[in-house]
Order: structure tokens, then C-alpha cells, then sequence
């Protein structure tokens, strides 16, 4: 276990000014069974910003990404999303923010009994009251805009895992969100579809100002999509600064991570 | 509303005082018991209050079909060889008497006040209470029900009520249909054993009253409830993976036939001990 400095802003360091946080979370913890998960993590995200969080499997990426998205109650702690406090609210408040934000799971989550279309409809469907002609355009318009038109009638079954990821990030784009968090969205792909992920992620934030969060472990993709890295190891937020400040940090932990050493401060033992 | 489960204090998590050890033992069981109970009658309640949220037709009629329709074949089965098989043991037993003539109104009492309630419930239980965890389950460990709620859809709007609902409305109606079949293979069985049809159904219209089915049927929309409800429970409550699933498709199957067993005492204890002197 490694003992470095808590919640280093680098870029904070650096002197820049910090634009205005749409999300924010304040020393955030969350335990279960006894095991501290996250023990007080820190963040911010400007609006139209791509935040990446990387850090070690186990290091409570997918939490604090869950507990952003209020699928995970925290045990205490601050989760701000604009205006709105979302720690203590109850199912049907959160569900007023959850309208807010899309989701992009990690083994992509579609419901197996739906196909394609019935997938990219589901939101528009419950959430919306929209015509039936107009939720057919908006999923062929999100289905091109994945690169997968025309695979409305195909069951999740039929799909690769590249084409199972973008038909999820289709979903949450039809509910044309203001945040988008991904959790892992480019693990166990290609290369080539990876590319096609990170660029589908910045495209949302270029031509669709959406915020996002990016949960990863692929060093590359992080370097080239995000705007704004954090490090996360032992549930704490370790570093958090532009891609450069974090390619230049010296901290022993982060370094370790970002060149991929089996050997340093890590305890690749215990992972 | 909240869907999230409560936590409530189990025998693992509760402190004893010291020297007091052995009363948390002993104790135990029961807290896991009423821990249980209390997490399913917390989901009736999510669930009657996602009810008025409205209910999406095209979902229930979907359910009605999976958890009814398709359950009708095997809970007939099941209670036409049940008839017979009573029939196959009364007729003669009474014959011994000269009461043969009393066979349709034994194998029909049982049929209508126990057997077809029960079975119904037993089979359905196995078929659709073990479906519905496993759904459910699997939906939960491939984050599907975290799916839902990310777009801002109750998981127990979309998939607790339209089953609930189902299963109440659909039991009554599967029920009906087994005791006409175990009727009818009481029938089938009795005449072979030398007692007429006209005698089995005469003896029937003589002993047995219409209250007798319809308590019974009544009986299975408890079931339906009870099935349901811990299908649901066992398929959200999933954690892991593959092997979790089969857990609680097995838990499902299991609690649902000790609830129904119970529930059909305490409802036959209040429901026919004043008409029990048949």
C-alpha cells in the first residue's frame, strides 16, 4: 500500500483557474461488508468536458461511476449535478436527474429479450410521450450516428461485442443527455473498434456538447479523448489534471500505472 | 418510491450483549424468518404503489400468456391423474361399503378445496415462479436491471407488476380448468371401477356446493401473490453470477411451495372449518 498525497489537482497546481463544476463530488465514501470501497474521493467536471478515470481494477472506478449515476447509495459524502444534491434522494427524485444522464455499461446491459430498435426505443418509450413515427426516426438517427443503421430488427444475441457497446451508447444518446458516463467502454474490444468508441465519445462532446465521465483501463484511449484525468487507487482520487499534467506527474503510483511496470508501489499481489 | 432493498439487521450483523451468545443462536432463525417476511411484504408495498403509477397492457397480457396460459397444459396433467388416482383408491374402499355412489363427491371435495388450489400453486410455482426468478436474476448480474434504472424506469413498475398482476389475475383461471380436469379423470377412473357417470355427478351435485370452488379458487390468487412476489424478490435480491442465479431460481421454487403450504392452512383453517362436516 503506497501512501501519497490525497486529491492532488494538478492542473490547480499549475495555476489555471478551474471552470465552473457541473458535477461534483466531495469526499465521497462508500463501504459494504465492511470493505472501504471509496474513502473520501474528490472530482470535478465542467460542463462539455470529457473526464477519464482510470486506476487499477478494484480501485472503486465503477462505484464512484455508479454512485454519480445514483445507482449506488453512498454511505456519506456530496454528489452535486448541476443544481441538484443527489445523496439521500429517493427513487423517484433520482429518477428526475437519471433523465439528465445516460449510461454506457461496461458488457453493454441490453435487455436480451428486446431487439435493436425495441433497445433504442425503451427510454423514448416509458420516458417520453412521443409518436410512434417519431421515436422510428430519432433510433434510425441514433443508430447511424453509431455507425449501425439499419440493425433495428437484430436481438442482442446477433450483435459483437463492439456492435453490443455502440447499440448501448445509441440507447442512452436517444434520450439526448447532458452527461454521459462509460463504464469500461472500450474493454475486450479491437483496436479498431476501440478507435471508433473514443471518437464516437468525442463526437458527443463536439457536436453535442455532452459532459462525460469515462471510466477505462486503456491508457491510449484515455490520452486521446479526455480533456481532464483522474487516478484513481484505493478508493481516493490520487491525481487529477490535463493529460499532460498527468503524463508529467511524478507521483510513484500514477507513474507506475500510466507505463504499465509490473514492478513499483502498487501491490500487484493483493489485485 | 424507492426500490432500492432496505437493509434490515440479520443474525450475522447483530451485536449480542456478552453471555448472550446463545439466545442470538437461538434466535437466529427466527430473525432470518421475519427478515424475510418483511422484505417481501416491503415489495408488495413498492408494488402497490407502482400499480397506480398505471400498468403497461402490452407487458401484462405478455405475462398473463407466460405465467398462465402456458402453465395450463402441465397443472391439467397434474390434476386429471391426481382425479383418477383418488378415484382409483375411493371407489373401491367405498365399494366395500356399498357407498360407491359417494365417489364423485369425495374425489370433487378434495379436488375443488385442496387439490386443484394446491397443485396449481405447487406446478405453478415450478414453472413460472422458477422462470421469473431466473429472469430476473440474470437481468440483475448483467446489470440490466441497472439498465432500467439508469433510463429512469422502475424496475418494479416494468417487471414486478406486470408478473404480480399476471399471476393474481390468471392463477383463478388455471385453478378452474385443473379442477375441471381432475373432475373429469375422476370421472373417467370411477366408471371403470363400475360407478356411473350419472352416480359420480348426481353424488357431486348432492355434497358439494359452488362455495367449495370458488373458496378454492380464491385460494389461488393468494398463491399467484405469494409466487409472484418471491420469484421477483429472489431474481432483484441476485448478486455474482451464474451460479447465484441458479440459487435463487431453486430458493424461488422452494419458498414459494412453504409459503403456499402455509397460507393454504391458515386460509382452509378460516375459510372451511365451519363447512368441514361435509
Amino acid at each position: 500500500m503506497i501512501h501519497a498525497a490525497k486529491d492532488r489537482n494538478l492542473g490547480a497546481e499549475a495555476g489555471e483557474e478551474p471552470g465552473p463544476a457541473w458535477i461534483e463530488v466531495k469526499d465521497l465514501r462508500f463501504t459494504v461488508g465492511g470493505k472501504q470501497i471509496l474513502r473520501g474521493a474528490n472530482l470535478s467536471v465542467a460542463p462539455g468536458e470529457i473526464l477519464s478515470v482510470m486506476g487499477m481494477s478494484g480501485s472503486g472506478k465503477t462505484t464512484l461511476l455508479h454512485c454519480i449515476g445514483g445507482l449506488t447509495a453512498p454511505t456519506s459524502g456530496e454528489i452535486r449535478i448541476g443544481d441538484a444534491q443527489i445523496v439521500g434522494m429517493n427513487e423517484t427524485e433520482l429518477n428526475h436527474v437519471r433523465e439528465r444522464m445516460g449510461m454506457v455499461f461496461q458488457y453493454a446491459a441490453l435487455f436480451d429479450s428486446l431487439s435493436v430498435f425495441e433497445n433504442v426505443a425503451f427510454g423514448l418509450r416509458r420516458r417520453r410521450k412521443i409518436g410512434s413515427d417519431e421515436i422510428k426516426q430519432n433510433v434510425a438517427e441514433k443508430l447511424a450516428l453509431v455507425g449501425l443503421p439499419g440493425t433495428e430488427p437484430m436481438f442482442p444475441s446477433e450483435l459483437s461485442g463492439g456492435m453490443a457497446k455502440r447499440v448501448g451508447l445509441a440507447r442512452a444518446l436517444a434520450m439526448s443527455p447532458e452527461i454521459l458516463l462509460y463504464d469500461e467502454p472500450t474493454s475486450g474490444l479491437d483496436p479498431v473498434m476501440e478507435s471508433v468508441i473514443d471518437e464516437l465519445i468525442m463526437q458527443m462532446r463536439d457536436k453535442l456538447g455532452v459532459t462525460s465521465i469515462v471510466v477505462s483501463h486503456s491508457i491510449a484511449s484515455i490520452f486521446r479523448i479526455s480533456d481532464k484525468i483522474a487516478m484513481i487507487h484505493g478508493g481516493e482520487v490520487l491525481a487529477s489534471g490535463t493529460p499532460d499534467q498527468i503524463k508529467n506527474c511524478d507521483n510513484p503510483v500514477v507513474r507506475q500505472f500510466i507505463e504499465g511496470k509490473s514492478h513499483g508501489p502498487i501491490d500487484v499481489a493483493r489485485r | 418510491m424507492t426500490d432500492q432493498m432496505t437493509v434490515i439487521p440479520t443474525a450475522n450483523t447483530l451485536t449480542p450483549p456478552p453471555g448472550a451468545a446463545w439466545l442470538t443462536r437461538l434466535l437466529s432463525p427466527f430473525v432470518v424468518v421475519l427478515t424475510y417476511l418483511g422484505e417481501i411484504l416491503m415489495l408488495l408495498a413498492q408494488t402497490v404503489r407502482a400499480v397506480r403509477g398505471g400498468v403497461d397492457t402490452r407487458d401484462l397480457i405478455e405475462q398473463m400468456s407466460s405465467l398462465g396460459v402456458n402453465s395450463v397444459g402441465i397443472a391439467l396433467l397434474t390434476t386429471t391423474t391426481s382425479g383418477a388416482v383418488l378415484a382409483l383408491y375411493f371407489a373401491p374402499f367405498l365399494k366395500q361399503y356399498g357407498a360407491e355412489s359417494f365417489t364423485g363427491a369425495v374425489v370433487a371435495l378434495a379436488i375443488a378445496r385442496e387439490l386443484g388450489p394446491v397443485l396449481t400453486g405447487v406446478v405453478v410455482a415450478a414453472r413460472a415462479g422458477s422462470a421469473i426468478a431466473a429472469e430476473l436474476g440474470t437481468m440483475k448480474v448483467t446489470e440490466q436491471i441497472d439498465a432500467l434504472r439508469a433510463l429512469a424506469v422502475s424496475p418494479t413498475q416494468y417487471l414486478v407488476v406486470p408478473r404480480v398482476l399476471a399471476a393474481v389475475l390468471m392463477m383463478p383461471l388455471v385453478c378452474a380448468l385443473a379442477d375441471a380436469g381432475g373432475i373429469l379423470g375422476g370421472t373417467l377412473l370411477s366408471q371403470s371401477e363400475g360407478v356411473l357417470p350419472v352416480v359420480y355427478w348426481n353424488s357431486m351435485k348432492q355434497f358439494i356446493d359452488l362455495s367449495d370452488f370458488t373458496r378454492g379458487i380464491f385460494k389461488t390468487m393468494v398463491f399467484g401473490l405469494i409466487i409472484a412476489l418471491v420469484g421477483c424478490h429472489q431474481g432483484l435480491a441476485t448478486r455474482g453470477g451464474a451460479t447465484e442465479v441458479g440459487r435463487a431460481t431453486t430458493n424461488a421454487v422452494v419458498l414459494s411451495i412453504i409459503l403456499i403450504y402455509l397460507a393454504n392452512f391458515v386460509m382452509t383453517y378460516f375459510m372451511f372449518s365451519e363447512v368441514s362436516s361435509f
